[in-house]
């Protein structure tokens, strides 16, 4: 009576049409093992039956595989019916369904900038990087780190260092940040950058824009150094690259990325075909460096020349580096920002 | 003096004693009135009646004094002197506390205050320098951070978001006449496009650049004359267009800025067209071979 019954159970039911719980006992065993070879239908399950009320595992994983094969087959015959319709329809046939995606479920954010906004415009021309935009100041970055930097954040410092032009990089040697910082005003920077690192691997950086500039902290993660690429290209040459900058929606974001943007000089030289990327998708600012080549009007070859890693921004402060007296424009507050999953703030 | 050389012999050289700890070379005393450190016959503070130390407490010295008359009562066997936090003081309150003292000890407490002002020292000097702050990283969360970013990533194209940016400079002419493809397949590609623009600031740009002749020739090639009304309608539009730019106020002149700011205020995927050819000319999308019949050369919307 024992072997059959989980088995047989589904055929009983089937047979019988009863709209018992599934443990029915009382069938004979003989007509139990007949409509075993059957194959069983999904409808024909009692309403309060389901796949995880069988004890026994591997009849349980059985039943399951054979629930889904169904569905799947029930899913197939659906798509093929909509097609036929569509078909059949021809023009009528209302439009196809755009897959849901996070990006467009995105939670819409109120700061999105519009582009034809005149306050944001008017915002930009006179914030604290209007002297970059209108050309007045040419950037020169100073890279440093925390204090005794391991080996991988030292290569990383000169890589990125031949990756924006202009750029010197300088030991820290346990200095104050808040001292550097008027002394690299004084001698005519425009950007510190301090990278920090966190058991031998670089996991921070400290953008400071330097007169008087605001600051970004960002988070650093993914780190790849030019000889861990994959299919590089050579060594990136002197010229100034091009920046690309995606995905800067929101005035935040516009902030962030005008930081980015008066990194690089202004002119880039298009003879040396590189360009640096800042892509922002989902609040994970990704950057990449390629050579580009057009192979014709239609194709375009890139090659990754130098480090990748991504960002992600921590906190944006308004005047220079000031941990503790400073004016925070943003800080990301775990708890209220990242409650829910669609919903992003660059 | 009270049974000294009884209680070494007890716990001296090699027998045992709790505050012994024993090394291969060397024994070491645990107990906290000792001033050297050492298992040794003059260090132990149990097996010597006449004992002192300099112990600190809270930035402060003092000198501790064995009264070996209260040995039968050990709560208060030992005298504190609080010692002068001037060092040169200091010394010298331990001279006439110490004195007719066996000069070993008297030695020995000097030289534990002066390690003792040493480190003080260091110590207030450290936390007026910079102090590394530990922050604690929740695994949850750092879990959950690596994930998003590895969705995000995957999510990203990366590097066809790259490449059609690229094509769409190209199409802009941003880079000028570095590049020279035939001028049909070009428009081609450019008919193919359809998304909507934002800023329309390139094709001035373009045109003030001396790029002037390559876009003139796509002109030239529908030769329609309404085209050519168009032209001067664009020039004119692209000129108010300057007005209201997304950046700024003011008027850049490079076209790299212009991309730039362009792209960040650009969403994903949506190139950046001739706009305002695009809003004037209402051409319905014929046929785009090779023929150039210039009366029917069409446009998308």
């Amino acid at each position: 009576m024992l072997y059959s019954d989980k088995r047989g159970k589904t055929k009983k039911v089937k047979r019988k049409v009863k709209p018992d719980e599934a443990p029915v006992q009382e069938m004979d065993q003989a007509e139990g093992e007949e409509t075993e070879k059957k194959s069983v239908s999904g409808p024909c399950f009692p309403p309060t039956f389901s796949v995880s009320e069988i004890k026994n595992k591997q009849r349980r994983h059985a039943m399951f595989l054979k629930l889904k094969e169904e569905k799947r087959k029930q899913k197939l015959e659906l798509k093929k019916k909509k097609k036929k319709e569509r078909k059949a329809l021809g023009d009528q046939a209302p439009p196809k369904e755009v897959p849901k995606t996070i990006e467009n479920q995105r939670i819409y954010d109120e700061t999105t900038v519009n582009p034809e906004d005149e306050e944001v415009a008017f915002d930009e021309g006179t914030d604290e990087f209007s002297a970059y935009f209108s050309r007045l100041t040419n950037p020169k970055v100073l890279i440093t780190t925390s204090d005794r930097p391991r080996g991988r954040t030292v290569r990383f410092c000169e890589q990125l260092a031949t990756v924006i032009p202009h750029a010197h990089v300088y030991y820290r040697r346990g200095l104050a940040l808040k001292r550097v910082i008027p002394q690299c005003v004084s001698r005519g920077f425009t950007y510190v950058m301090v990278i920090n690192e966190d058991r031998k691997v670089p996991n921070g950086l400290v953008l400071c824009h330097l007169p008087d500039g605001p600051t970004a902290h960002f988070k650093v993660s993914n780190v790849r150094l030019r000889k861990e690429m994959k299919r590089r290209g050579k060594d990136p040459t002197e010229h100034v690259p091009e920046v690309i900058l995606n995905n800067f929606s929101t005035r935040l974001g516009h902030s962030i990325g005008r930081l980015f943007a008066a990194l690089f000089p202004h002119d880039p030289q298009f003879v040396g075909r590189q360009v640096a990327t800042f892509h922002n998708q989902r609040d994970f600012i990704f950057f990449r460096f390629h050579r580009y080549i057009f192979k014709n009007e239609k194709k375009v070859g890139i090659q990754e020349l130098g480090p990748r890693f991504t960002l992600k921004l921590r906190s944006l402060q308004k005047g220079t580096f000031d941990s503790k007296f400073g004016e925070y424009e943003w800080v990301h507050k775990r708890h209220e920002m990242d409650s829910s999953r669609r919903k992003f703030h660059l | 003096m009270q049974h000294d050389d009884a209680i070494w012999d007890l716990i001296g050289n090699d027998n045992f004693c709790s505050y012994k700890v024993k090394t291969k070379t060397q024994q070491f005393c645990r107990n906290e009135y000792n001033v050297t450190g050492l298992c040794d016959r003059s260090s132990c503070p149990l097996a010597n009646s006449q004992y002192a130390t300099v112990r600190e407490e809270k930035g402060l010295c003092y000198l501790y004094v064995k009264v070996i008359e209260r040995a039968a009562f050990p709560a208060h066997m030992w005298e504190k002197v609080k010692l002068d936090r001037n060092y040169a003081k200091a010394l010298e309150q331990i001279d006439e506390n110490l004195i007719y003292w066996p000069r070993f000890i008297q030695h020995k407490c000097k030289q534990r205050l002066t390690k003792i002002t040493q480190y003080l020292i260091r110590i207030r000097k450290l936390t007026l320098k910079r102090q590394r702050k530990l922050v604690p990283l929740s695994r949850k969360v750092e879990r959950r951070e690596k994930r998003r970013e590895e969705k995000a990533l995957i999510a990203a194209q990366l590097e066809n978001a790259i490449e059609k940016e690229l094509l769409d400079r190209l199409k802009q002419g941003t880079y000028g006449d570095i590049y020279n493809f035939p001028i049909h397949a070009f428009d081609k590609a450019m008919e193919k496009q359809e998304e909507e623009t934002e800023s329309e600031e390139e094709e001035d740009e373009e045109e003030e650049s001396g790029t002037r002749e390559f876009v003139a020739e796509d002109e030239f090639e529908e030769s329609d004359l309404s085209d050519f009304e168009d032209m001067n309608n664009l020039k004119g539009s692209s000129d108010e267009e300057e007005d209201d730019e997304e950046e700024s106020g003011e008027e850049e002149e490079s076209e790299e800025e212009l991309e730039e700011e362009k792209t960040k205020a650009k969403s994903k995927g949506k190139a950046p067209l001739k706009g305002p050819i695009r809003k004037k000319r209402a051409y319905v999308e014929i046929e785009y071979e090779q023929e150039t019949e210039p009366a029917q050369k069409s446009k998308a919307i």
